[in-house]
């Protein structure tokens, strides 16, 4: 006891002077679990938030905008890829974060649990989705975990060609047709408020904030970040002539930042909890895929065994 | 507008154009995330590789015409791409035999259209056989992989073989076409790269320990002369869908 909080304190003490922890440098156990927690989650949604833009892949009205959709929706799966490695060095296999999954256990960004209707929402998911998390990804580059703060770093690099691309097809809408526009209007309509509840729970209501906070695990509040990207975002839609779906949205010369109308936390709380109108079609399609996919993998690893036979053997 | 190199042009580009939008369809649908960020690398080489070609088409033309309107805009008998790229994505199996009999016939072809007298095709085949390199070796890994993985592997990639060989046939049938770009120097004779390509296959399948299907001949109309299989149809109402809705947008 007297060892974990000699341990304890000379581990905030390195927190505290912004020193990086690494997969062998102890650490309490709640730290390792909650970023366990928090990774993993990331990771998932990077992987389930393929399939509402990958739905309208086959349907992109230009070669220019199918090649830049593909090339998006790659880019997810690797950021996929950087946050599952980085939570394995936790401790805990891929293969095991998968099952969670599945199993309802962990969770992903609910947003991805909102269908994309048309071709606008493609845009409206680069530009406010995307837009989203690049704010709190920045902000998560200087967590405290050294495999989670370097994937952070890698995967922002790519994340503003995400935001860029979304937001050019918005202004080609904006700028079409009557038809266009509508299109774009509409795909703001139902995508702005999912994309501010993605910040989460206010920071009163947080359940992890404090701490993740305290050790560095996240550097700034859900509120903090919710704001900042409310307030980079507004100019970008009004400069097209679209309106956010908010009348108490405006700006206060006194905070120097937007206000917004209350968030309707039961909508939130209820997608959260899978009633959202694309929960069990994410989960179900993540799963027939990687069941599908079980005898491929068997067949790698088996015939990688033949080949270590082989050259002891040899 | 000098007809034989637009068609030419044509079937080069929605080979690549057909196939890359089947890869598109199994997003997020992949064995594994590597595999997922792989298949999609190679989807999007195809494509770009069929933009190419299709806007060089389209220059062709003239009169306006662009590489979307050709992409998006004709009718089903105007596309030149062979059956084997219109084949759905039955599971993984059929996915890595069809890519990877397309590698090896993509592989031959280009090498030899690197050295076209047109500068357009040499150019873009310049670059594509450098994709086209790796795309093979992928896919013939993964073939040699899941013949000598389990026995469901084996049976699972035999199986697919053997149905899709009938489709193999049409990428060596040549026509006038052909003929005349290939004594001009600008294209290749697709029944000069059969060689090449039963003794790549043939080499592939026996590290794999796989049965190389027997050819017979086949009562096909092919699809490089705009007659398909049943599937193309749906494929293309698909991805035509919003072009053909909004004729006077641009996107
Ligand atoms: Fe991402
Ligand atoms: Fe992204």
């Amino acid at each position: 006891m007297m060892e974990d909080s000699k341990k304890l304190e000379e581990f905030q003490a390195k927190i505290d002077a912004d020193v990086k922890i690494e997969p062998k440098d102890w650490m309490p156990e709640k730290y390792r679990q909650n970023l366990i927690r928090q990774i993993s989650q990331h990771a998932h949604s990077e992987i389930i938030g393929m399939q509402p833009e990958g739905n309208w892949l086959t349907r992109a009205p230009s070669l220019r905008s199918k090649k830049i959709l593909m090339a998006k929706i790659q880019d997810e799966a690797g950021h996929g890829l950087y946050l599952y490695c980085a939570a394995e060095t936790l401790g805990v296999k891929r293969e095991q974060f998968l099952k969670w999954l599945h199993d309802g256990v962990a969770k992903y960004s609910s947003v991805f649990n909102y269908p994309t209707l048309s071709w606008a929402d493609i845009g409206a998911i680069g530009w406010l989705v995307d837009g989203a998390a690049i704010v709190n990804q920045v902000s998560l580059q200087g967590t405290s975990y050294g495999p989670y703060s370097r994937a952070m770093v890698k995967i922002c690099k790519e994340e503003s060609f995400h935001q860029r691309q979304g937001y050019e097809i918005i202004v080609n809408l904006a700028n079409g047709t009557k038809e266009q526009k509508q299109m774009a209007q509409d795909a703001l309509d139902r995508w702005w408020w999912p994309s501010i509840m993605m910040f989460g729970p206010h920071d009163a209501d947080s359940a992890h904030s404090n701490q993740s906070l305290k050790w560095k695990i996240k550097r700034e509040s859900n509120d903090e970040l919710r704001q900042r990207y409310i307030d980079k975002t507004i100019h970008q839609g009004e400069h097209l002539g679209l309106t956010f779906p908010d009348e108490n949205l405006k700006w206060n010369d006194k905070t120097k930042h937007y206000d917004y109308s209350p968030i309707d936390w039961d909508e939130f709380w209820n997608v959260v909890k899978g009633n959202g109108p694309g929960n069990k079609a994410r989960l179900a399609h993540h799963t027939k895929a990687h069941n599908d996919g079980a005898w491929v993998r068997e067949a790698a690893i088996a015939f990688q065994e033949k080949q270590k036979l082989k050259s002891k053997i040899a | 507008m000098n007809n034989n190199l637009f068609t030419y042009c044509l079937r080069l580009g929605d080979n690549g154009l057909i196939l890359s939008h089947r890869i598109a369809e199994y997003c997020s649908a992949g064995p594994q995330l590597e595999e997922d960020l792989a298949i999609t690398n190679v989807g999007l080489d195809l494509l770009g590789q069929a933009e190419s070609f299709l806007k060089y088409a389209a220059d062709i033309k003239g009169g306006g015409t662009t590489e979307d309107d050709l992409a998006f805009k004709r009718k089903e008998k105007e596309y030149l791409c062979v059956h084997l790229t219109e084949i759905p994505n039955i599971d993984y199996a059929y996915i890595m035999a069809r890519q990877f009999l397309m590698d090896v016939y993509n592989y031959y072809l280009f090498q030899k259209l690197t050295a076209s007298k047109d500068t357009v095709i040499a150019g873009i085949s310049a670059k594509a056989i450098k994709e086209i390199t790796y795309h093979l070796s992928r896919s013939a890994d993964w073939i040699v992989r899941l013949g000598q993985g389990t026995d469901e592997s084996h049976l699972r990639i035999q199986t697919a073989f053997n149905d899709l060989w009938m489709f193999t046939d049409e990428l060596f049938e040549t026509d006038e076409i052909e003929k005349d770009l290939a004594n001009k120097g600008i294209g290749v004779d697709s029944s000069s790269l059969k060689e090449d390509w039963k003794n790549k296959t043939k080499e592939i399948f026996s590290q794999a320990g796989l049965q190389t299907p027997t050819i017979e001949k086949h009562s096909l109309a092919y699809g490089k002369f705009g007659s398909h299989t049943e599937y193309l149809g749906f494929l293309l109402a698909e991805m035509q869908h919003i072009p053909l809705l909004y004729p006077d947008a641009k996107w």
